[in-house]
């Protein structure tokens, strides 16, 4: 596994723990001060930082880090998670994210921004917390290191001139919990003095004199005459050196080897003393070990796997950078100080269980490759057909259909539905992170006008098929912009109509017949249906006496190139929006619909596939072919009787039914199949629900049957064909075409076929 | 061009030649993926008339070409006696309907001779050079000509 690699599942790891964070922050907004909640927020924060730190992402560490220290009061519930304080978590955690992608795909940040959140982190942090009141220099450059850097150089005893009281301590169990060494072993004196490259490369001073004590019991002097005073102190420089007296048995050799990757960055004397007794150690004219490796040895050993590394590698970074803030805590209440050191170690420990947390949690899922999911879907697909045309020819072969070979296939048949579907359910995920991405959208757009929006989301947890989900993220972003940015109205106008200034905007999702629906609902002016009429007079997109009903005018802001907003603003109102929208959802196989109260609000409600591998169709013949049309068209199907058939003009004919009018299109001669209409007393009708509102009654000659179908692309191999979603096989091994109801009823209106389908302009 | 070059540096290329009414053509054998009989297509609204639709090939929808109308010649009346040949083009797979594979060549490049010179736009458009075989006259023909935009997109 090379380095990309193991970068790559960071990300994916730093995306998850991103969504983890930001839900955890709307949970506090809400109002939940469950203390796991503020956890969970900082843990994720934590873990970013970890592994940004192990990967020398520099930009993200150091905002991390800022971020981190903010968590951290509310932790500690030095800072009260006020909605002003969530507010600024909210917006860092867009800015961590937007770090998080330029560190993985290039680009760059709102420097301003960052900086700007910074500054207001920071001052979260130090304005509210006490202990910050008393040391705000030395709170500030621990703040700035880079995590894995601070650790070492933990400026403790040092700045006489900031009122601090240098202070030694030790920790009461270390050295408890070592091994009484019996046998007579010769002890090492080594002198340990790291160069600022030691830190910049990823070592950890600590960590080194840690693996060092596993091989015998040793006392350990810090220098720390090179330490200057806190302002010429440089936070990623290395000041301090170590004298070791280690007795072991296991050689210098093994000494060595710890210092394996560092030797080159330190400058390491290691000799043998005379004197090989026990008391070796004490004999040395050395301090106890200011230093707390309690806190590193909190980390679960054995063998570990390679998410667990990470882990690891982000623990331990963290924990460096812990042992750093504490100390500089705990020399900041140096009356206090053996109170203050049980403290400082526990965070630590509790990062250490969180992470092992977090590592048991990811073992319940596993990684797969996109592309793996896809393959096998695409030989389940295979497997349906394959059956089907088995058990086609078994029936043309089995005319009474009782043998024992007819019931085995039923359960065939059975089974590879159960396969489809499970398979199925394998890319089937949440809509949850589009969702919260939205959330952050909202944010933003709300930041940029001005106005205070609140987002609701429900039934963040209905599933749909990934590509769905893909694709779904940016005609949504769309749509929320515009909703906010047109639906919604300034505050000010909202409380001269007795309406909460602060807008809503509400984002559902829900299954609903095979399909998932999501619906984006504000409490917004609703749409002008005047401006909306006069807009498309003054476009040529509908004449200036046309009759159109509300639900027309609504849809007219589907059509291409409109837009309402008086002037062009930097989100919307290019009018390539809600087109564009309509396209998208339409690609997708989906619908859209538009229903608006003037003054109340407009609802967008979206009907997608659950999946874009399986359809459910309805087979009929038109012209001798074969064709499948999507069920979710049809509303009903009919046998016209002649009598409910009309001459329109010269070569319209209408069907009426129930005694409204509704045109009648021959499949067959819009797709070019037969060159005259076909008689429809002959055929069957399928009444169809077209985008622009409208019904239309689409002829074909006969149904077959309805059949759940596997979507094959005709583009892979041809290209798009108009009139035509897509190909499908059927049974008897022969491809029949899928109908795009769509295009054809936009034939229909004189329109010829091709993708781009425009609306509602003839009404 | 690519795959022509491709092959030159191994001083000798395969080629699969196949008749149309009483010509031969013949493509490089690298891009045939296999050879099977005809059966109906499905037909496809508002294709070019040498579209003759799409068949199904283990599941991937192929789309099939009447390659005697493509090379402006009499369109063929499919019977079972007809083949069709799956090539991929670019990134595509395309069935090739022809009478019949007639024969599989080994030649070194100095037996094809560039395309005669005549006025017309089969010969700039698909013909890549002409080979003598046995006193007969066989065409190479450039399948990448065969679908335009998939020329397009392959460049």
């Amino acid at each position: 596994m090379d380095m990309n690699e193991i970068k790559e599942i960071f990300f994916q790891e730093c995306e998850e723990q991103l969504a983890e964070l930001e839900s955890g922050l709307l949970r506090l907004n809400d109002g939940d001060r469950d203390p796991e909640t503020v956890n969970a927020v900082f843990r994720a924060v934590h873990s970013i930082k970890g592994g940004a730190g192990a990967f020398g992402l520099d930009d993200l560490v150091s905002f991390a880090h800022v971020f981190e220290t903010t968590l951290d009061c509310v932790r500690s519930n030095r800072l009260e998670p006020t909605q002003d304080v969530l507010k600024v978590m909210l917006k860092s955690a867009d800015v961590l994210a937007d770090l998080t992608n330029v560190a993985r795909d290039g680009g760059s940040v709102d420097q301003a921004r960052s900086k700007q959140l910074i500054r207001e982190l920071e001052a979260l942090a130090n304005g509210e917390a006490p202990p910050a009141a008393e040391a705000p220099a030395a709170k500030a450059p621990a703040a700035k290191a880079p995590a894995p850097k601070a650790a070492a150089p933990a400026p403790a005893p040092v700045p006489n001139e900031e009122g601090f009281v240098p202070v030694t301590f030790s920790f009461d169990d270390f050295g408890g919990e070592e091994e009484e060494v019996i046998m007579v072993a010769p002890t090492y004196e080594i002198s340990f003095k790291p160069k600022s490259d030691l830190y910049s490369k990823g070592n950890e001073a600590a960590l080194l004199l840690r693996d060092l004590s596993r091989l015998g019991e040793m006392s350990i002097h810090c220098n720390m005459d090179a330490l200057p005073s806190l302002e010429q102190m440089d936070p990623e420089a290395a000041y301090f050196s170590w004298k070791i007296s280690i007795t072991s048995d296991k050689g210098e050799d093994a000494i060595r080897a710890v210092f394996e990757f560092a030797e080159w960055d330190c400058e390491l004397e290691i000799t043998t003393a005379e004197d090989t007794s026990a008391e070796a150690g004490e004999e040395l004219p050395m301090q106890p070990v200011p230093f707390d490796l309690s806190i590193l040895d909190e980390e679960p050993a054995g063998p570990i796997g390679i998410a667990e590394e990470e882990e690891q590698i982000a623990a331990a970074a963290v924990s460096a950078a812990e042992v750093a803030s504490n100390v500089v805590q705990i020399a900041s209440a140096a009356s206090r100080a053996p109170a203050e050191t049980k403290a400082a170690a526990a965070p630590a420990a509790a990062a250490a269980q969180n992470t092992a947390q977090a590592a048991s949690a990811a073992g319940q899922t596993i990684r797969v490759d996109l592309d793996r999911v896809d393959r096998l879907i695409n030989l389940v697909g295979e497997l349906v057909i394959n059956q089907a045309m088995l058990s086609q020819s078994v029936i043309e072969n089995d005319a009474n259909g009782t043998s024992s070979i007819n019931m085995g296939l039923e359960e065939l048949q059975q089974l590879t539905r159960e396969i489809q579907d499970s398979v199925m359910a394998i890319r089937a995920q949440p809509v949850k992170p589009v969702f919260q991405r939205m959330a952050r959208t909202v944010r933003e757009i709300a930041d940029i006008t001005g106005k205070s929006v609140r987002l609701i989301t429900e039934g963040e947890n209905t599933e749909v098929d990934k590509t769905v989900i893909d694709k779904l993220a940016e005609p949504l972003t769309h749509m929320i912009r515009n909703a906010v940015d047109h639906g919604l109205e300034m505050p000010e106008k909202r409380i001269a109509q007795g309406k909460n200034p602060e807008g809503t905007v509400r984002l559902t999702a829900k299954h609903r017949s095979g399909r998932i629906v999501i619906e984006l609902a504000d409490d917004g002016a609703g749409i002008n249906r005047e401006k909306v009429r006069q807009k498309a007079i003054d476009n040529d997109l509908i004449a200036a006496d046309a009759n159109l009903s509300d639900e027309e005018i609504d849809n007219l802001i589907f059509h291409a190139g409109f837009s309402t907003a008086d002037k062009v603003s930097d989100l919307s109102g290019r009018g390539v929006g809600m087109d564009v929208v309509k396209r998208s959802i339409q690609a997708l196989g989906g619908r859209i619909n538009i229903s608006s109260k003037p003054g109340q609000g407009s609802v967008f409600t979206m009907s997608l596939p659950l999946t874009l591998a399986v359809l459910d169709g309805m087979v009929v013949t038109v012209a001798g072919q074969t064709l499948v049309v999507p069920l979710t068209a049809i509303v009903e199907t009919l046998q016209p009787e002649a009598s409910a058939i009309h001459s329109f003009g010269a070569s319209q004919r209408l069907i009426s039914i129930r005694n409204s009018f509704c045109p009648l299109v021959d499949v067959g001669r819009i797709l070019n199949f037969r060159a005259t209409q076909a008689n429809p007393v002959e055929g069957v009708a399928l009444l169809v629900e077209s985008e622009g509102g409208g019904q239309r009654a689409l002829m074909v000659d006969a149904i077959q049957g309805q059949r759940q179908v596997v979507i094959k692309s005709l583009e892979a191999n041809y290209t798009h064909v108009p009139g035509i979603a897509a190909a499908t096989i059927l049974g008897d091994g022969r491809v029949a075409l899928i109908l795009d109801v769509d295009a054809v009823v936009s034939a229909s209106r004189g329109q010829p076929l091709k993708p781009e389908i425009s609306l509602a302009a003839a009404g | 061009m690519t795959s022509l070059a491709k092959n030159l540096t191994n001083g000798g290329r395969e080629l699969i030649a196949f008749r149309i009414g009483d010509q031969e053509f013949c493509v490089n054998i690298m891009s045939v993926r296999e050879i099977r009989g005809w059966s109906p297509a499905t037909p496809m609204p508002h294709t070019p008339p040498y579209v003759l639709g799409v068949l199904n090939l283990r599941g991937a929808v192929l789309p099939i070409v009447d390659l005697a109308a493509r090379l402006g010649m009499k369109p063929a009346e499919p019977t079972v006696r007809h083949v069709i040949i799956v090539a991929q083009i670019a990134d595509r797979i395309v069935g090739l309907l022809v009478e019949a594979v007639s024969d599989i060549l080994t030649v070194t490049d100095d037996i094809i001779q560039p395309t005669p010179d005549v006025s017309s736009d089969f010969e700039r458009t698909f013909a890549r050079g002409v080979l003598a075989i046995d006193k007969r006259m066989i065409c190479l023909i450039e399948l990448e000509a065969i679908f335009p935009h998939m020329e397009s997109e392959a460049a």
